[in-house]
Order: C-alpha cells, then structure tokens, then sequence
C-alpha cells in the first residue's frame, strides 16, 4: 500500500512535466514560434549534450562559489543562533536587522560587491553567504523555539546546565527544522551564484549564460538552465540523503505525522 | 506494617500562588525510607506544583523542602522526577537516554552506559539497548524513562502519573511490575496519581488532596500486606479503602 501511494506520489508530478515537455515539442514543431526563439526540448537536449565539455569549468567554478557560500552561511548561522537563543537580548538586536536585510534585492547588492570586491570569487560568495543565511538561521532559531519544555525542565531537575541543554537537547530538536532551511537554502545558492556572475565575471554558468545569450544562442541558455536547475535538485538531494543518514530516527517521526 | 527508620523526605508548609491565583495553600507531607506514598487529588489540583517545587524547578512562597535533614527548597538536582510524558529524545539510542543523568552528572559516556546496562534486565528492557525510543511499546518506553529517573537518583524519585498514558491492560502489567521491581530497588517514591484503585494497589500510605486551593485533606495508611498481587484489588479491605476515599471525594 505504502509503496504504491510513494510511486504516485513520484508518478503524478513526472506524468505533468512529460505532458508539458510534449506540448512545448509540439507548439516548436508545429512551426507555431520560431525555433532561434523558442527551442524544442529536443534541440535543448542535444545542445546539452554537446556543449557540457564547454560548460565544464563554468560548472566547476560555480559549485565551487556556490559551495563555499553555502558553508560559509551554515556555520555564520550556527553561531548567530546560539548566540540568539542563549542571550535574548542579542536576539531582539538581531532579528529586525535580519528581516530588514531580506528587504533589499539581491540585485542592488550583487553590482556594488562588484564594485568594492572586484570580478573574482569573492563578491559571488557574499552573495551566496546572503542569499543561504536567512533560510538558515529562521529556520533554526523556530526550531530551537519548538523544543519541548516538558523536556527542558526534565534536564534541570536532574542539574543541567545550559549549555548542557543546548547540546543534549535544543541542538538536536531543531536539526529537523535546520534541514528544510538547508534544503532551501541550498537551491539557493547555485541561484545566488549565478546571479554574482551574471552581474558581472569572466567565469562561471551565469557569465556563461549571458555569454550566449548575447550570442543569441537560446538553444544554449536553455542547456545552461537546465545545467542550474540539475545543480540545486542535486545539492537538495544530497542534503536530504545526509539529514536521513544523521537522523535516522526522523524518518519515522515523519511517518507519524 | 515495614517500620521506616529514617525519613528522607519532608516538605513542610508549602504555599504558592501563581498571580491572584493561590494554588497551593498549606501543604505538608513526609516520605520514610523505601516507601511508597501517593498523591491523589482532581486534575489541576496542584500536584504537580507540589513535584516542581520539591524537585527545585519552582521556588515555594513559603515553606520548605528537607531532604534528608538538609534544606533543599529550590534546589535541583537531588530528587529525580518522572513525568506522564516518557520524554525520551527521539534523537538518542535507549541506552543513552537512560544513561543521560549519568552524563549530565559529568560521568565518562563509556561508564555510564556500562552501568545503566546493567539495570536492562531489571527493568525489562534487555535486547532493546541499541534501539530508539519510537522502536519501543507504550510500556517500554515508560520503564526506560523510569530507569532514567532511577538512575538519576534512586533514593526519591517522584512520579508524576507514569502510567496515565498507557492502555488499560499495559497499566495494570506495568502496576505488578512496579511492585515487583521496588522491592530490589531501595527507593522512597512519592507518587501523583488521579486513579484510586492504583493508588491503593501501590502505596503504603496516601494523601488526599483538596481542590485548589491545594491542602491535604486526609492522610490514609494503607494496611495491605505485601507482596501484593492481583487478589488484593477484590478483598472486602481493599474495597472499604476505596469507599473510604471516595466518601472523602464526594464531601
């Protein structure tokens, strides 16, 4: 029973993506848009597959941008969140100003990073650090917020201290809330760095893109797209394989719900 | 009767009111050596501001807790403390959620699951060391908690309703397996319960306690030779005990 609901669970959503892709053929082929406008998925594919060798390095240089983020922005959180939870007077401090920076576009920012950064990695990472953190920190500060006090009480009659606490319990009851922001936020990060390089580089998928597209190679900025959109499912899914094998009671605690 | 040699337990006078509202009025009761004294009183009658308190979490307005001669009032970490909740960490292996009080005491890691596994068998729970707390029964996961709060500290131990959440036929499993188990365990347990028949079964004496304001309205020793089992709960003296309190109730 419960396999069979998971297949169609799998099955309803990869049944509307063919449906869509057919239809997409279907209008190209038809002759019903130019094909320098608009490829057929077909012609993306085949583009796809012969310019990977091109994209290669451009695909190396963002994971490395985008990765590096990505770390950079979970032990920043860590750190902030502990130090929020532990001392709420730092919280109240920091959470409106967390809010607020969420409020300006990343695409104000991106050009003046390049502007005080320079054309390397740098100004793409603190896009990526950015972009990755707020997911992050929200997501684990709500978790350390939802901890049974029932449990935390049980820890102080038996003389804990607070870092104790922390550790043993608080840490541990947020990480399933600390993964869906991971989740989250690593998709971001490929996003946050493409955009760094689109706005301005020499390397990378986002200066790739723009490359072509000023080329006017839909064809090509449609296989880089599909090159980014591979990248994120592929970091979701190795943060959704790590959280099970970190947390092998939470399957089952999902289960229940 | 046992004879109690030592008290280990007084609390005396407690008063407490949260705000306007006065929950605790005057409460004074004692806990000897190795027995087994219940609580009984309507939900939200203030019992378990009377566990928080004696356990330290909570400070009293008035009134004193004394441990073994030793003023403890608002002091945690001496008595250990049960709840209805088994409040294992999902995230934790059963030998290291009983093995916690060790840890927390500052214990090596090693040590601690060393010695908490020697209580496995004990406490039925053999061959489920390794396993997590959701792998367990209803029933299981009561004991480990239980084991927990022995080995937190197993002179006091306070238990707040352990067995309210449990299904009937496992309840009354788990009532035999108390009485079986403290007899090796050395242990002075004061008991929360709203469930007479349980309370009778278990004690040596029990509390009644009045709706809130809480004070405790009578005290009832319970004259039932031990070791109890199942035959005790239909004698004509189990029975008067239970009228006894029922009639306090209904005043």
């Amino acid at each position: 029973m419960k396999v069979k609901k998971e297949n169609s669970n799998k099955l309803i959503p990869l049944i509307l993506v063919l449906l869509l892709v057919a239809v997409w053929e279907a209008v190209v082929r038809g002759g019903l848009v130019p094909r320098f406008i608009l490829p057929s998925p077909i012609d993306v594919l085949k583009v796809f597959v012969t310019t990977i060798p091109d994209m290669k390095e451009h695909i190396l240089v963002t994971l490395q941008e985008a990765l590096t983020g990505f770390a950079i922005a979970i032990i920043f959180s860590l750190i902030l969140a502990m130090a929020m939870d532990r001392f709420p007077a730092v919280k109240k401090a920091l959470y409106p100003l967390l809010i607020v920076s969420q409020t300006i576009p990343i695409i104000i920012l991106a050009p003046l990073f390049i502007l005080w950064f320079g054309f390397g990695m740098l100004p793409k990472i603190i896009v990526v650090v950015l972009v990755c953190f707020f997911p992050i920190i929200i997501s684990l500060l709500e978790g350390l917020n939802s901890v049974d006090l029932d449990m935390i009480n049980l820890l102080k009659s038996m003389g804990a201290s607070k870092a104790q606490i922390f550790k043993i319990v608080k840490l541990p009851a947020s990480m399933v809330g600390l993964f869906s922001g991971l989740r989250i936020a690593a998709t971001y990060s490929i996003m946050g760095a493409v955009i760094g390089e689109w706005l301005g580089g020499d390397k990378g998928i986002g200066f790739y893109i723009v490359r072509v597209k000023h080329s006017f190679a839909v064809d090509k900025v449609f296989a880089a797209t599909l090159v980014v959109i591979i990248l994120s499912m592929l970091l979701f899914k190795v943060i959704t394989i790590i959280q099970n094998l970190s947390m092998p009671w939470f399957r089952y605690v999902e289960q229940k719900k | 009767m046992t004879s109690y040699p030592n008290e280990k337990l007084t609390v005396k006078n407690l008063r407490k009111s949260f705000g306007d509202n006065l929950v605790l009025e005057d409460v004074s009761l004692n806990l000897m050596e190795n027995e087994f004294v219940s609580l009984i009183g309507a939900s939200g009658s203030g019992k378990s501001t009377i566990f928080n308190i004696i356990s330290g979490l909570m400070l009293p307005d008035k009134g004193q807790v004394i441990i073994n001669g030793q003023d403890y009032t608002g002091r945690t970490g001496r008595v250990s403390y049960m709840y209805q909740k088994d409040l294992l960490l999902p995230w934790l292996k059963v030998i290291d959620n009983v093995s916690l009080p060790l840890v927390i005491r500052g214990e090596d890691k090693k040590k601690a699951r060393e010695k908490a596994a020697g209580y496995f068998e004990t406490f039925g729970l053999d061959g489920f060391e390794d396993k997590y707390p959701f792998q367990l029964s209803g029933g299981m996961r009561q004991r480990a908690a239980l084991l927990r709060t022995y080995l937190f500290s197993s002179d006091i131990m306070l238990l707040d309703e352990p067995f309210a959440a449990l299904d009937a036929i496992t309840r009354s499993y788990m009532h035999y397996w108390l009485l079986r188990t403290l007899k090796k365990l050395n242990s002075s347990v004061l008991f929360i319960t709203h469930d007479i028949d349980e309370a009778i079964l278990l004690s040596d004496r029990i509390y009644i306690l009045s709706d809130r304001p809480a004070k405790i309205k009578e005290e009832i020793e319970i004259p039932l030779s031990r070791p109890r089992n199942k035959e005790v709960t239909t004698t004509e003296l189990f029975n008067d005990i239970k009228k006894h309190i029922l009639e306090i109730f209904a005043n």
